[in-house]
């Protein structure tokens, strides 16, 4: 029963300052979708709570000098979808993030959140990955990059290290033919958690497949990049075998667990059936 | 009564409870406060199944800001050798489920409970309750419940002269099956299992009572019926029911869950201790783990037929898992089975089993979509193998007026064969099917019921009237009931006011359960009418000075008849009420009645799936439930059972149930794996509705709400069959499990 301090920071500064004094009882509060439902069953007791809200670095859309994207890590899912250049230039991104939880929750969520909650099951990681964004952190000692796929370390930790906090994500510029895709399988339609996700990020010029990243979720203690299953597609025109030895990588990739949401033989199939089914979709964006 | 004359019964009108629950004023049972108000909270067993040493409270008591702690020592025992039944339930095993008294037979079973001036120090508080357990061994599943070597979980329970989680067996015979059998020329028999699923009520359990020193009552809670919460409270705390006053709250869902007390004893308890208002509400969690689910079950179904397809003998074998103390619901399982067909040799045979997950409670129609479920797959085979349209199976042996069903009656006139022949005629049915997808068809029947139900009709100075029933509003009884009250008097349905009493303004009415609330409610409700309406005509006789016989009354007002007519200016209801005290005094009258005369409902469903056959995933496209519901009194209610019942059990079908990790506790106790289906799961559900009314009531109505929750995990199985060529005889049809079956085609064989 013991109390909780709220801060509401306008700098980072004011709230790298804060988040790191509260030695390890603190906690950063971006959409809170996560932290809210995690204090209210007990999982967490926060000492802190650091809103982060009010900080302009982390809820900004902006585009870069090279033409991609910073993104903030609290800026909201229905925020981002929204915005239109970024929706055309990373539709999979965006379709990872936009499934998490209801339209209420949509008004919260943020990829940051979404990366930082260690989730293995994470709906907007494995798009992040494949779309090879770098999350940009800032803590006691400074700023730093790091690749998505770098940041889980396993269920519910990451590799930030204590007082850091994530900042934005840096999106790659587009180039012509290229797009992405996300999928996951849950056994419902919507407000579930996915028992396998994937997401796809494909250069296709001429025909030809030139560059391809694949993301696997819920499969393993962390986000997969699966690096065998994009040498499969690459230099690829995307025929059939060359999916199927995607798919077949994928499935080798899966060292998941049999648990509540399903077994290991089921996810291990359907990280094949997924694969294919997104290199399908983000194809026909590339093309489009 | 006919249908076309009528002005309201049969109009879908705005309902009563709309406005308050649209805006949010509706008053649930969390939202009650009152003055000096503390909180309570249960201490539940960390345990599937032990023996409760000790338990030492004393630090929780010394606990700053805590008020009160109970224990089992301060809820009454009913002694084991003493059956005391109230209702359907016994209160020798609500004691115990309420709080666990030497064992804990679940892991979140109550063994103590705490009131705190804040919810948090009541929950601290609990952590410092201290309890010697000896765990035990603990039997979850049927089959390890029934195993030679399972824990026995009742010292005191035996079975066929041995020790046994046996609780009781219920069986219906007719005829003789062994001759019946073999008379047959195909003969199919199969095993079937069903996972326990909960009802999924949106408002959790919740209760505020207050206990005075002279230990006058009041308890606002959620429940389905106030005066079951009266009578069970007042067992298990030792008060008079004349003390407790139980108020119903408006109720978010019970679906047969609120049947039953789990915190009102206790909060009564903690309040009479702590001299305080206790307020406690369950967590989701809690609702999960400790509230009682219905059964799981297995079963062996054997049907034989000619090869005409006419029915020689049935019989179903029935295992229901009852929870922690007996009560499984056996009857609905053994009695609605094979109630829909005419079968002359039939034996049903159902055994009540305890296992170490929390008892069960009703649940809509509970037991018979247990029972129904390997019948109706049974006869889809069936009618495979003869080469018969599954329809026409089921029309060839379909029960009728003057049928003698399997476990008993001799029904009177009764819509089942309608439902089967427009499901035959509905396009539906003849809608061409694509690639991956499959259609299923399954019959239903729920016993409906009467039973104990008052009313009091009052009409107001300003001649407008106020209606008192006893029975909590969960499927449209409000509305119904104002349609009904509005016709017999003939005014405008907005001029009715229709409320629910609490224990001390409304005379003994049972349940909201059974689907018996419009039936019986509507009767009490038109015999009151009746005499509010014979005491307006004697009104107006007495102001005309002519005999009150000689006056009717028609269109909202009092008209001279006969030899009178035309005499005078007709009376309406708003002039003789302004002029009640001169020519009378107060208008108003009531009724109380043990009602009789519900006859049973049926129906048949129809199911479109479509598979995917690489990820095992089965969604429902189309579905279309057609039901014989008497006289749909508000259809726009009717259609809303219909596709509730129909949505409940296509996710009992598909994805829901209870998974439980290997120490016995609930894995998944909440909505997120605990997988209901949410809207965009489901087509929109069709409803058809069939009217034959019920000779045995004033307005025709039978019980409509849980006849749709029978057919349907029948429908969507058969439906997958269809789709995909693969039996499955176990729900639920998680993707995994279609994804084993497609890539196994044999194993269904």
């Amino acid at each position: 029963m013991t109390d909780i301090q709220y801060l509401a920071p306008t700098t980072l500064d004011e709230a790298i300052r804060a988040y790191a004094a509260a030695d390890g009882t603190g906690h950063i509060l971006a959409g809170g979708t996560d932290l809210l439902v995690q204090t209210q069953a007990g999982m967490v007791q926060p000492g802190l709570i650091v809103d982060i809200k009010n900080i302009t670095d982390v809820t900004g859309i902006e585009r870069a000098a090279d033409g991609g994207f910073i993104v903030g890590a609290a800026v909201a899912g229905a925020a981002l979808e929204k915005h239109t250049d970024f929706a055309t230039a990373w539709p999979g991104v965006l379709e990872g993030l936009n499934l998490i939880g209801s339209t209420q929750i949509q008004g919260r969520a943020s990829l940051g959140g979404n990366l930082c909650n260690g989730s293995p099951a994470a709906d907007s990681v494995p798009a992040l990955v494949a779309a090879g964004a770098i999350l940009s952190v800032q803590g006691p000692d400074g700023r730093r990059e790091i690749a998505v796929e770098d940041v889980p370390a396993g269920p519910g930790k990451t590799n930030l290290k204590p007082g850091e906090i994530a900042v934005s994500f840096a999106f790659p510029p587009r180039t012509k033919g290229a797009s992405d895709a996300y999928l996951r399988m849950i056994p419902r339609t919507e407000m579930d958690i996915a028992v396998v996700g994937c997401g796809v990020n494909l250069t296709i010029e001429g025909g030809v497949c030139t560059a391809a990243r694949v993301g696997l979720g819920a499969v393993a203690p962390t986000v997969l990049l699966v690096e065998k299953a994009a040498n499969a597609l690459i230099d690829s025109k995307l025929d059939d075998d060359a999916i199927t030895a995607a798919a077949a990588a994928c499935s080798a990739a899966c060292n998941p667990i049999d648990d509540k949401r399903g077994t290991v033989e089921y996810r291990t199939r359907v990280a094949g059936v997924l694969l294919k089914r997104v290199v399908g979709i983000a194809a026909e964006r590339a093309q489009a | 009564m006919s249908s076309n004359d009528n002005k309201w019964i049969g109009e879908s009108t705005i309902r009563p409870d709309g406005a308050d629950k649209v805006t949010g004023r509706a008053t649930f049972a969390a939202d009650s406060t009152m003055p000096g108000m503390i909180w309570g909270k249960v201490l539940r067993s960390p345990h599937a199944h032990a023996v409760i040493k000790s338990v030492d409270t004393s630090k929780a008591e010394a606990f700053p800001g805590v008020k009160a702690v109970i224990t089992s020592s301060d809820i009454v025992d009913f002694p084991i050798d003493t059956p005391f039944p109230l209702g359907i339930q016994d209160m020798r095993w609500m004691c115990r489920n309420v709080m666990a008294r030497d064992k804990v037979l679940f892991h979140g079973h109550p063994v103590a409970a705490v009131a705190a001036m804040t919810e948090a120090i009541a929950a601290e508080a609990c952590k410092l309750i201290e309890i010697d357990y000896e765990v035990l061994p603990h039997a979850i599943e049927i089959d390890d419940a029934l195993a030679d070597d399972a824990p026995i979980l009742h010292d005191w329970m035996e079975f066929e002269g041995k020790p046994s989680n046996i609780a009781g067996v219920l069986e219906h015979t007719k005829g003789d099956v062994a001759s019946g059998f073999a008379e047959a020329d195909v003969i199919i028999e199969r095993k079937f299992t069903t996972r326990p699923v909960h009802q999924g009520y949106i408002e959790p359990h919740a209760c505020l009572v207050s206990v005075a020193a002279d230990n006058k009552t009041t308890i606002w809670s959620s429940s389905q019926g106030q005066f079951m919460v009266r009578a069970m409270t007042a067992l298990l705390t030792g008060l008079s029911q004349s003390d407790i006053r139980a108020i119903p709250a408006e109720i978010g869902g019970g679906f047969g869950g609120k049947t039953i007390v789990y915190l009102e004893p206790l909060a009564t308890a903690l309040s009479k201790k702590s001299g305080r208002p206790v307020k406690m509400a369950m967590t989701r969690e809690e609702v999960m783990r400790a509230s009682g689910p219905t059964s799981g079950s297995k079963s062996v179904v054997k049907i034989g037929c000619k090869k005409d397809g006419t029915i020689t003998a049935a019989e179903g074998t029935y295992w229901l898992q009852a929870g922690g103390l007996p009560g499984a619901p056996v009857r609905g399982a053994v009695g609605c089975a094979l109630a829909p067909y005419d079968i002359p040799n039939g034996h049903t045979l159902g055994y009540d089993v305890v296992c170490n997950r929390s008892k069960v409670a009703a649940y809509r129609a509970p037991g018979a979509p247990i029972g129904s479920f390997g019948v109706e797959c049974v006869l889809d085979e069936l009618a495979e193998e003869l080469g018969l349209d599954p329809l026409d199976l089921r029309l060839k042996n379909a029960a009728k007026e003057g049928t003698e069903a399997v476990h008993g009656p001799v029904y009177p006139v009764m819509g089942y064969v309608e439902s089967l022949e427009s499901a035959k005629a509905h396009d539906h049915y003849n809608a061409p099917l694509g690639a991956n997808q499959g259609r299923g068809v399954a019959s239903g029947f729920w016993f409906n019921a009467g039973g104990e139900s008052s009313a009091q009709v009052n009409i107001t100075e300003d001649g407008n009237v106020v209606v008192t029933t006893g029975h909590p509003d969960i499927g449209g009884s409000r509305a119904g009931i104002a349609n009904i009250c509005a016709e017999l008097l003939g005014i405008d349905y907005k001029r009715v006011s229709v409320l629910i009493g609490d224990t001390a303004t409304i005379g003994f009415s049972n349940l909201t359960g059974g689907s018996r609330v419009l039936f019986a409610s509507s009767m009490v409700v038109t015999e009151s009418t009746g005499k509010v309406i014979r005491t307006l005509c004697e009104l107006a006789a007495k102001i005309w000075d002519i005999d009150p016989d000689a006056v009717d009354w028609e269109d909202g007002a009092a008209r001279p008849a006969g030899a009178n007519a035309g005499q005078f200016e007709p009376l309406t209801l708003a002039e003789l009420a302004a002029r009640a005290n001169e020519t009378g005094g107060p208008i108003g009258a009531g009724a109380q009645v043990n009602t009789t005369g519900a006859e049973g409902g049926f129906g048949t469903h129809i199911c479109d799936v479509e598979v995917d056959p690489e990820l095992g995933i089965a969604r429902v496209i189309r579905y279309t439930v057609l039901q014989d519901v008497g006289r749909a009194v508000h259809p726009a209610y009717v259609e809303g059972q219909m596709q509730g019942g129909a949505a409940q059990a296509i996710g009992w079908a598909l994805n829901e149930e209870y998974l439980y990790d290997k120490d016995g506790k609930v894995d998944n106790p909440g909505f997120l794996d605990y997988r209901m289906p949410v809207a965009s799961d489901l087509p929109m559900l069709d409803t058809h509705i069939i009217e034959i009314p019920n000779p045995k009531h004033p307005q025709g109505v039978r019980g409509v709400g849980e006849v749709p929750l029978v057919p349907g995990l029948s429908a969507v199985r058969n439906a997958v069959y269809n789709a995909i060529g693969v039996r499955f005889n176990d729900l639920p049809l998680s993707p995994p499990r279609i994804l084993d079956g497609l890539n196994v085609p044999e194993a269904a064989e």
